[in-house]
């Protein structure tokens, strides 16, 4: 028996909140944290007689999305009611679309260990998000509807995708794409990323879908990934033993990794969607599909491309400028203003920028350390020679530390490279006459003493020889 | 100061008294406190009386009068309110014990219209629960007993709105459409009530039945007092997205510009076999009257009407189910007081907060929205209902109004039609279909059985067409007399 019989085929529904400040029907505040049930109104209570009124912000929103990732964009769609019963469901009903979403088709592009890949969508559409149950020790249970009435994509995939790995980097490229487009924070600790997902097997080459099983609850990378896994796992098996999977849905436990049978198909939901009447049909004319469109800053597979076909990047080191808005954006900033090669720049980001901070996301903040252009001058006095890289390192130690900028500090305290050949030329031949030993160890052969040498003269002149011109002067005087 | 006589008393003859201070407004509410004290216990038209808050509005509008400010159209005017308004800090119930108890912190658009207007609300009016109704004998409370013969109903679902303005227990009142819920019991009552175009007046605060066709709408005794209180209710609203945003017409002018060389049209389907003979007799009275006025009568079809009620309980049933599944016992309203698993809270709520008649539409409705089944009912009754849509666009434009009966018959004596739920269901055979078209209809008194009970003609117009509707109405009220009859006051 072995897993590796089987393909996976997988499809994603994925729910993003929008960042909206006001609810997607009501007026209240769709902030995050607050005391429970004080972000609330009559609309977003299901009060009876209260009505919902579409925000047509949020449907800016999801239209940039769906033009980002190609999808038709539909000049009327409608609003319907799927009904259940749960208590974090205030109308017993969810105010979603069926029949006629805001967009349909559509692609994601996006990369999976620098393999490019692509994900067809089968339609992006508007929905309520339900409050909140929170359960109590004492066994009483009580509804937090902050969240409820917060505006939602769902994404729904088609079943392209083939790996647990493949569904998380999917998920991490809309992460960053919803991102990139300013339309949701996409804070996974707040929930503002969720996702179910499809899973089935089939033999390799084979066509025919098996059974699925539908994996809920899914709210990070990590999980998705182990979800998915687990599940691929779990189907083998039942397959290896000659059984069929059960078309059901699954709850997903990341605590302990593993998931339990939430209802089978015969226990399915009968969402009884209709159309809202509460809501007029939505019209998207051209003209806001044309502004829409104009406003798409660059998206990240083509920013990507940008990276690594005009600047010459690694995979690898675009696929890390790229992996957050904010580390791609400060590349950008830092790149218009250095005069150096974008992979020197690239080098320094990743090395001493990412380093030093634990979320990318600061990158953004107006009091970070080292703005974009700071680091450009940094870089460009380094690769002019003026500082060594290791006197580089130790200033931008500096400048993190002291929000000072590298030109600032090189000036006042005299600590740039020394170029002056003579003088370096002085300092080398004191050197070479004082260990006539390893001279003679140097010419018999062992050139790697250069090094010593070079670190000598390093240390006479407190490190602040060109060591370019060390270098070369040594060599003469060795050779 | 003259003390004012309240009983018959008009909305404009009240409100000037006060703006004149002729009279005083918190003296107005005095009166019609005292008659709903002394009265209603035999009518049961109201659910709640507001005696303390009706006082409170009251002072402030006398303080404007005495102020010298603008008291507003309806100053110190006495109204009442059917109980699917929400008020904010008034139990609102709908009719239905599942939301007793359920005190709303918010208001209804056209309830604060009418208060800033300067209008005192004075309590809440009985209702068939959830509007469900035809006869206010679904309410979960108490019947409403018809004032002009205690033993039948007052029609519903706004049977306590109409009852209350024909027995002078408020000046004017509000009421919901859904398939002819002001306009039977108007008819039932003898007092005007009109359902205006679906999106004329907002919804937000009105507790929902069937979304697509609840209309609310005035109940006056006269014309001229329903067209005043829709221009004080109606236009667009920003908290309803089926609200319509076009200027609100002049209707109590229209009541008096006369119908010269207006064209009335008498669809032949609504004067087929099952009509009791005398409301046949009055309504085509009326009809003979209104072309004596002057108006051209023209014969004319709307082909789809025999499909009207069937297509109007799919509709109605499907909204309703989805509707009032809100009502969980999780947040407002009736809970039940033991339940050892949520699905158990859930069906100890429900079935014992709901009454026979919604539970009924809730499962009709159910069964109609199925996954599978959604086509076969919902989406023909859709289409169906646009046929009937099409019919009223075809015949206005053969003319202006149409002029049909309200109600086949006249009251009914209360317990007669409880047994029938189908029977019940036909009451409404002629208001249905202008309800599915969303077209404004009007009811008004056009005369009497021999019995003593009055009888309804219904004026239906093209869409937002509420002033040709008046027109009409208001020529025909002035040429009779029925509107100025008044039932005794229960002893």
């Amino acid at each position: 028996m072995s897993v590796d019989r089987y393909e996976a085929v997988i499809g994603l529904e994925v729910h993003v909140h929008l960042a909206s400040r006001s609810k997607i029907f009501s007026s209240s505040s769709t902030a995050f944290g607050k005391e429970p049930n004080s972000c609330t109104d009559p609309v977003c209570l299901g009060l009876p007689g209260a009505l919902p009124v579409l925000n047509r912000a949020v449907v800016d929103a999801a239209v940039r999305l769906g033009l980002a990732v190609g999808s038709h964009i539909r000049p009327r769609c409608r609003f319907a009611r799927k009904h259940y019963f749960y208590p974090d469901l205030p109308k017993g009903f969810q105010i979603s679309q069926y029949e006629e979403p805001l967009c349909e088709g559509g692609a994601v592009e996006f990369r999976v260990a620098g393999e490019a890949r692509r994900v067809r969508l089968t339609r992006i559409h508007l929905e309520d998000d339900a409050g909140k149950n929170i359960h109590d020790d004492s066994g009483v249970s009580f509804v937090d509807f902050n969240r409820a009435g917060v505006p939602l994509v769902e994404i729904v995939s088609e079943p392209d995708i083939r790996s647990a790995e493949e569904a998380a980097e999917y998920m991490r490229a809309l992460r960053t794409l919803v991102r990139t487009l300013g339309i949701s924070d996409g804070n996974m600790e707040e929930g503002s990323l969720r996702c179910d997902a499809n899973v089935s097997l089939r033999l390799h080459g084979t066509e025919k879908l098996g059974t699925k099983a539908e994996m809920k609850n899914i709210n990070s990378f990590k999980h998705v990934r182990e979800a998915v896994e687990h599940e691929i796992r779990r189907q083998a098996a039942v397959l290896d033993r000659g059984e069929a999977v059960v078309q059901e849905t699954r709850l997903w436990d990341p605590e302990r990794g593993l998931s339990q049978s939430m209802r089978s198909k015969e226990h399915a939901h009968d969402y009884r969607y209709f159309p809202e009447p509460d809501l007029p049909p939505l019209a998207v004319d051209q003209d806001w599909i044309e502004r829409a469109q104009r406003s798409l800053p660059e998206l990240p597979e083509n920013r990507y491309r940008r990276y690594t076909d005009a600047l010459g990047l690694s995979a690898q080191d675009a696929g890390v400028l790229c992996s957050e808005r904010e580390i791609a954006d400060y590349f950008d900033v830092a790149s218009k203003a250095c005069a150096a090669p974008a992979k020197k720049l690239a080098n320094w980001i990743i090395n001493e920028v990412l380093a030093r901070i634990d979320d990318p996301r600061r990158l953004a903040a107006v009091d970070l350390p080292v703005p974009p252009v700071a680091l450009a001058e940094l870089v460009d006095l380094v690769e002019k020679g003026t500082l060594s890289g290791k006197l580089g390192k130790d200033i931008f130690g500096r400048m993190w530390q002291e929000k000072r900028r590298a030109g600032e500090i090189v000036a006042s305290e005299s600590v740039a490279v020394v170029s002056d050949v003579g003088l370096i030329e002085e300092i080398c031949k004191k050197i070479v006459a004082a260990y006539p030993d390893e001279v003679v160890r140097y010419r018999g052969g062992q050139s790697k003493l250069l090094g010593f040498f070079v670190g000598k003269v390093m240390k006479e002149m407190g490190g602040k020889a060109n060591p370019k011109t060390a270098n070369e002067i040594l060599l003469r005087l060795l050779g | 100061m003259a003390s004012p006589q309240v009983k018959g008393a008009s909305i404009a003859e009240l409100a000037e008294g006060v703006r004149a201070r002729k009279w005083k407004a918190r003296e107005l509410v005095e009166s019609y406190l005292d008659r709903i004290a002394r009265l209603d216990g035999r009518l049961g038209c109201y659910l709640l009386v507001d005696g303390d808050g009706a006082r409170r509005r009251a002072d402030q509008v006398d303080a404007t009068v005495a102020a010298g400010r603008d008291p507003g159209l309806l100053a110190g005017v006495p109204i009442g309110l059917k109980d699917i308004f929400v008020t904010r800090g008034l139990q609102t119930t709908a009719g239905s014990k599942i939301l007793r108890g359920f005190v709303p912190p918010y208001e209804s658009t056209v309830s604060a219209r009418l208060a800033a207007a300067g209008a005192i609300a004075l309590g809440k009016l009985n209702m068939d629960e959830f509007a469900m109704g035809s006869s206010n004998e679904n309410s979960a409370f108490k019947p409403v007993r018809n004032p002009w013969d205690l033993e039948r109903v007052p029609g519903g679902s706004s049977g306590g709105s109409a009852a209350s303005v024909a027995a002078s227990l408020c000046a004017g009142s509000l009421g919901t459409d859904t398939g002819g819920s002001i306009r039977q019991p108007a008819s039932l009552c003898g007092v005007a009530g009109m359902k205006p175009t679906y999106g004329r007046v907002s919804r937000y605060g009105v507790i929902a039945f069937a979304s697509s066709l609840d209309h609310p709408g005035p109940f006056g005794r006269t014309v001229e007092e329903v067209a005043t209180l829709l221009e004080v209710i109606a236009g667009h609203d920003p908290c309803d997205a089926t609200s319509i945003p076009s200027p609100v017409g002049r209707y109590r002018q229209a009541c008096a510009a006369g119908l010269a060389g207006m064209r009335v049209g008498v669809p032949e389907e609504y004067f087929q076999a099952g009509m009791d003979p005398e409301v046949e007799a009055a309504v085509r009275g009326a009809i003979d009257e209104i072309a004596r006025a002057g108006a051209k009568l023209v014969p004319v079809s709307l082909p789809h009407t025999q499909y009207a009620v069937a297509t109007y309980y799919l509709v109605c049933t499907a909204e309703a189910s989805s509707n009032l599944a809100r009502y969980d016992g999780v947040r407002y309203g009736h809970r039940t007081a033991e339940a050892s698993s949520l699905e158990e809270l859930y069906s100890k709520t429900r079935g014992e907060g709901f009454g026979a008649e919604p539970k009924r539409r809730i499962i009709l409705g159910t069964y109609v929205l199925r996954s599978g089944y959604y086509e076969a009912y919902y989406g023909k009754a859709l289409r169906v209902r646009r046929k009937i849509a099409d019919d009223f666009r075809a015949v206005f434009d053969k003319c202006d109004v149409l002029a049909t009966p309200t109600s086949p018959t006249a009251a009914f004596k209360l317990g007669e039609r409880q047994a029938d739920p189908l029977q019940m269901y036909l009451a409404d055979i002629y208001t249905v279909a202008p309800a599915l078209a969303g077209v404004p209809a009007l009811s008004q008194c056009c005369g009497f059985t021999k019995n003593h009970l009055p009888i309804g003609l219904q004026l239906i117009g093209p869409p937002l067409g509420e002033e040709a509707v008046f027109r009409i109405a208001g020529e025909y009220q002035r040429r009779t007399y029925w509107h100025k009859r008044l039932p005794e006051d229960p002893s």
